[in-house]
């Protein structure tokens, strides 16, 4: 009975957001036979179901902070958990989703996005749940197109949808929007910020765009140069959705930029 | 968008002719060509006598009826004309070769017996012989078929393991790369001592032949996977014979099948050298055997199905290499 109640409802069990606690995190890489150190000393606590931005000059460490949050790689030092379980390897609820799409060519949009649900062997009883994510993110009619038949926005999008297939408690952003042309990027934006409110998981973006950052997050990080720390933490308290000409927004993304070293 | 134009495009510009036409106008030329490769089969006196003269001047006397009647008709059917305007030209080429061939061998005698053959005299060994080459032609693709299948199996899976797992391209890769330059043919010597029969020893040298290069490119591809799919993978919770059997390998195909023409070329090329050598039967066997007779007829009529089979067999592999990587940019 238990078996087949799992079975039917294999999304029950796992929470729609979850609390991540970075502490005392470095982090470095061994560099021909040196050793580069990329983060020092991160704390940061993310509560369950918070949207944050991470900010940060490029080749700070941004993109390294995800991949450990993610379980893909093992920190140096320190520790992080997720629901106060430390994270020890990578898991389809935490998921990370990259600059480049990096659908697989091979197989169509469907079978890209049914990727998570086929590797733990629930594809068949959950088939609905992959046209249900390629529907929610405007995909239904590509599902038998091959990857290169996508514009780069409706790729971004296929891979948002194999994330969400998975219902992630944790979303993990790895600028996901940044080679997009900048009309597809704002329309992509209120579409991942409608998908948050919805499924209220937790998400981390890494970002350059300072505007995207204090659009959709409720609290931006900024990161120094390599190794990283926490250099400055900014409230966004302002309802969603929000304007981009709003007075606030435009005085927080000054300061933000100020602390960044680039006065607007 | 227009959908008329792709038709036109793919013909090179001086070959196109604008559809639809009343009459295809090469069809008629081809068959004038084919009716001289007849009337000069049949009415001219023969200098040297190769046989089967009158079943050749009917054949091609039948090609020319039925490019004449397509002339005609083929305006009709729309869905042929693209490729009879295509290939006209060649059909026009084809029929004044074979007439000046049968006038410059049979008719004239300017190209000698042994040496040379008239369409007519192949045209003959396949009449006379062709329970004996029916029989070759079986042995031959027995032998290839084992051969290529089995060197194509092991190169492939073997392919896969050194791009993938560390040891074994550790303890695999130098040999391969010491083994692979060596041609096939060299083995043969020592591959008679180590295999109970001739044509064990010969279906080996065909597999390492076709094997080789279809390792080499595999584990190539393999190990030129783009990492970030098995990130992706490993993130959406992929054990690790998920990460090999649905990523690795259909990821490598394309390298795959590059191996695999490279394969097929060599496995002809290795099938002939293995067949002289103590088989009882097999085209190269044929060829052999006739050349030690000086019967140059029945080793050219030989070529020509040879090279039937090898060509027909590169378009299936093309055939099937669509098929399989419709998924890559360009193909669809």
């Amino acid at each position: 009975m238990a078996a087949q109640a799992t079975a039917r409802h294999v999304e029950a069990p796992i929470a729609s957001s979850v609390a991540i606690d970075v502490h005392d995190l470095s982090h470095s890489f061994r560099l021909h036979g040196s050793t580069l150190p990329v983060l020092d000393s991160i704390n940061l606590r993310v509560g369950s179901g918070e949207f944050i931005a991470l900010l940060g000059p490029s080749g700070c460490g941004k993109s390294t902070l995800l991949r450990l949050i993610s379980g893909l790689d093992q920190p140096t030092a320190g520790t992080i958990t997720a629901d106060g379980a430390p994270i020890l390897g990578p898991d389809p609820s935490r998921i990370l989703v990259f600059q480049d799409p990096t659908l697989f060519p091979w197989t169509s949009v469907w079978k890209n996005v049914a990727t998570g649900l086929e590797t733990r062997g629930v594809l068949k009883h959950h088939r609905g749940r992959v046209d249900d994510a390629l529907e929610l993110v405007g995909l239904a009619d590509f599902a038998r197109a091959y990857p290169h038949q996508l514009s780069g926005g409706m790729a971004q999008r296929a891979s948002l949808a194999r994330a969400l297939v998975n219902d992630p408690a944790l979303l993990l952003l790895d600028e996901p929007l940044g080679k997009l042309d900048s009309l597809t990027r704002l329309t992509l934006q209120a579409e991942l910020l409608s998908l948050w409110r919805d499924k209220a998981f937790t998400a981390i973006l890494v970002t350059h765009d300072v505007e995207e950052a204090v659009l959709l997050s409720s609290r931006v990080i900024v990161l120094s140069e390599r190794p990283a720390r926490i250099k400055a933490e900014f409230a966004v308290d302002l309802p969603y959705p929000r304007r981009r000409d709003n007075p606030v927004l435009i005085a927080l993304r000054r300061q933000i930029l100020g602390t960044l070293g680039l006065e607007a | 968008m227009s959908q008329a134009t792709p038709a036109v495009e793919t013909v090179a510009p001086s070959l196109a002719r604008p559809l639809g036409g009343p009459i295809w106008i090469s069809g008629l030329y081809a068959a004038a060509t084919w009716a001289a490769a007849a009337v000069v089969t049949k009415v001219l006196p023969d200098t040297v006598r190769y046989g089967s003269n009158d079943l050749f001047a009917i054949l091609v006397a039948l090609g020319a009826v039925g490019f004449a009647l397509l002339a005609f008709i083929s305006p009709r059917v729309g869905r042929f004309r693209e490729p009879l305007d295509y290939y006209g030209p060649w059909f026009i080429a084809i029929g004044l070769w074979l007439a000046f061939w049968e006038f410059s061998t049979a008719k004239t005698g300017w190209l000698p017996k042994p040496f040379f053959s008239a369409p007519t005299g192949l045209l003959h060994v396949y009449v006379t012989d062709w329970p004996r080459l029916l029989i070759c032609i079986g042995y031959s693709l027995r032998l290839w078929g084992l051969g290529f299948g089995l060197g194509a199996s092991v190169g492939y899976v073997g392919g896969v393991a050194l791009g993938w797992s560390k040891p074994f391209a550790y303890w695999g890769m130098p040999i391969l790369k010491l083994i692979g330059p060596v041609p096939a043919t060299a083995w043969i010597p020592v591959t008679f001592y180590f295999f109970p029969t001739t044509f064990d020893a010969s279906v080996f040298i065909v597999a390492l032949a076709s094997g080789i290069p279809v390792m080499i490119l595999t584990s190539s591809g393999v190990a030129a996977v783009n990492r970030a799919y098995y990130d992706v993978g490993l993130n959406l919770g992929a054990k690790p014979w998920y990460l090999v059997s649905r990523i690795a390998i259909p990821s490598a195909l394309p390298h795959t099948f590059v191996g695999l023409f490279m394969g097929l070329y060599y496995s002809f090329a290795v099938l002939v050298v293995a067949e002289m050598l103590g088989s009882k039967y097999g085209l190269g066997w044929y060829i052999q055997f006739q050349t030690n007779y000086s019967g140059y007829a029945n080793v050219y009529a030989t070529i020509v199905i040879m090279s039937l089979i090898c060509a027909g067999l590169v378009k299936l592999l093309f055939v099937v290499r669509d098929r399989v990587l419709s998924w890559q940019e360009g193909f669809i």
